[in-house]
């Protein structure tokens, strides 16, 4: 396969008996964006930790640019910049320690990149990071793994918590990743507006299992929104076969459905109704759509 | 280069790049020869994968809209086809009437009725217009 960077197979991981991740699987090429959406708790985390070599998988095979990060943790994370949630940095550590520091593990760090993003961020190199705020303490983590120019950039939940400006720093340095240098970048969010913008390929993790994975183009085209007039008032939503998720009310509705949009004129006509609109639904209501219909399953069981 | 993407619009980003490009160049924003930026810089202007941008400058110079020069970057093509424009000039406007007959049907309106009520507007609007250039050359006098 070409330039395979990230290659997780069958991936199975339970905690306390309580499974986590549920046959995995994912590929990321070179030179390509992967966003991982997903409610609270789903898997994102624990599934990107795997990348890192930070959690052993039960079952599958978790390989970085071919190799185990168990086995291998030198090899897999002097190529692999992290930004973790939390921003586990050393508290102690001042900015310009971190730097140095994580320079020492990283032979292709750059150090007037490091200089420039310090200066564009206005961060005091001589700051305790336990004495940054949030939004700094971000941006500190953000520079320690973009400077050294990582074949393979990990952001998880980059921007949670952050104002405008500091995301913006963090979408930039992802836009010069890719662009400048073909390098290839995971990152999981919440901010299903910002995954739609920069992902050419999304995957969605449910209760530790991949329920949608695929170019973010194909995955928007195969879900569609369609705004729905239906000649009787309704007190529940009707039956469509197709539909995923309906909101609205008496006699108009709005419906997030897959397969082809004949087949959804068809069933819509069927139960006296007409299709005033459609198209392409956003991530975030396919999203929300596919979280709902789990609920659904859930409260049936 | 005046872009705007839009997320709630249901095209995907790469197209509502492709269409905008055009359209600059069919109304003369962008003329022949002119400069695009590069695929960096539209990325980090619109905050998107820089992948969609090549995707959308691909689909652009394969239908002749613009040219790669080598090593010096995207520039509109010369005397590009006019009949490339008026196709995608249309279709924009068609999905524009489909989504208005398809109200006006739930609204009970019809299409001639539709048809006055646009000229009406359009009557309208150019009143409005005059009116207001007329205020302006009175302030500037």
């Amino acid at each position: 396969m070409e330039n395979t960077v990230v290659d997780v197979n069958d991936l199975s991981r339970s905690f306390g008996g309580k499974s986590a991740l549920d046959g995995v699987s994912f590929r990321a090429t070179a030179g390509q964006v992967y966003g991982l959406v997903g409610s609270n708790g789903a898997g994102k985390t624990t599934l990107l930790k795997h990348l890192l070599g930070l959690w052993r998988a039960t079952t599958g095979s978790v390989r970085i640019f071919g190799l185990d990060p168990v086995r291998d943790p030198v090899g897999v994370l002097s190529r692999v910049g992290y930004l973790s949630e939390e921003r586990d940095l050393p508290e102690w550590m001042r900015v310009d320690e971190l730097m140095r520091y994580t320079q020492a593990y990283h032979p292709t760090w750059d150090e007037s990149y490091a200089r420039e993003l310090l200066e564009t961020f206005a961060l005091d190199p001589a700051k305790k990071i336990k004495d940054l705020s949030k939004g700094m303490r971000a941006q500190a983590g953000l520079i320690a793994a973009v400077a050294h120019r990582p074949e393979l950039l990990i952001l998880d939940e980059p921007s949670s918590g952050l104002d405008a400006v500091v995301r913006r720093d963090i979408l930039d340095a992802v836009v010069r990743a890719v662009a400048d240098d073909g390098r290839t970048v995971i990152f999981s969010s919440h901010l299903l507006d910002e995954v739609e913008r920069m992902s050419d390929h999304v995957t969605m993790i449910q209760n530790g299992r991949v329920t949608l994975s695929g170019l973010l183009d194909d995955v928007r085209r195969t879900y569609q929104r369609s705004r729905v007039h239906f000649v009787d008032h309704m007190d529940r939503p009707p039956v469509l076969e197709t539909a995923l998720a309906m909101e609205g009310g008496g006699r108009a509705w709005s419906v997030v459905h897959s397969g082809s949009l004949e087949q959804f004129h068809h069933s819509v006509a069927a139960r006296g109704g007409e299709v005033v609109e459609s198209r392409d639904a956003t991530l975030e209501e396919i999203f929300l759509a596919r979280a709902g219909r789990s609920r659904q399953q859930v409260e049936a069981a | 280069m005046d872009i705007t993407i839009n997320l709630t619009d249901g095209v995907a980003i790469y197209r509502q790049i492709v269409n905008q490009v055009k359209y600059l160049v069919a109304s003369g924003l962008l003329l022949p020869g002119e400069e695009l930026p590069p695929i960096r810089t539209l990325a980090l202007q619109l905050k998107v994968t820089p992948n969609t941008i090549v995707k959308a400058y691909g689909e652009l110079e394969s239908s002749g809209v613009i040219q790669k020069r080598q090593g010096s970057g995207t520039f509109v093509s010369e005397g590009r086809p006019p009949q490339v424009a008026l196709r995608e000039r249309r279709r924009v406007i068609e999905q524009r009437i489909d989504a208005l007959l398809a109200e006006a049907h739930q609204l009970n309106f019809t299409a001639d009725e539709i048809l006055r009520m646009v000229r009406e507007r359009k009557t309208e609007m150019d009143g409005a217009a005059a009116e207001s250039a007329e205020l302006k050359k009175e302030a500037n006098s």
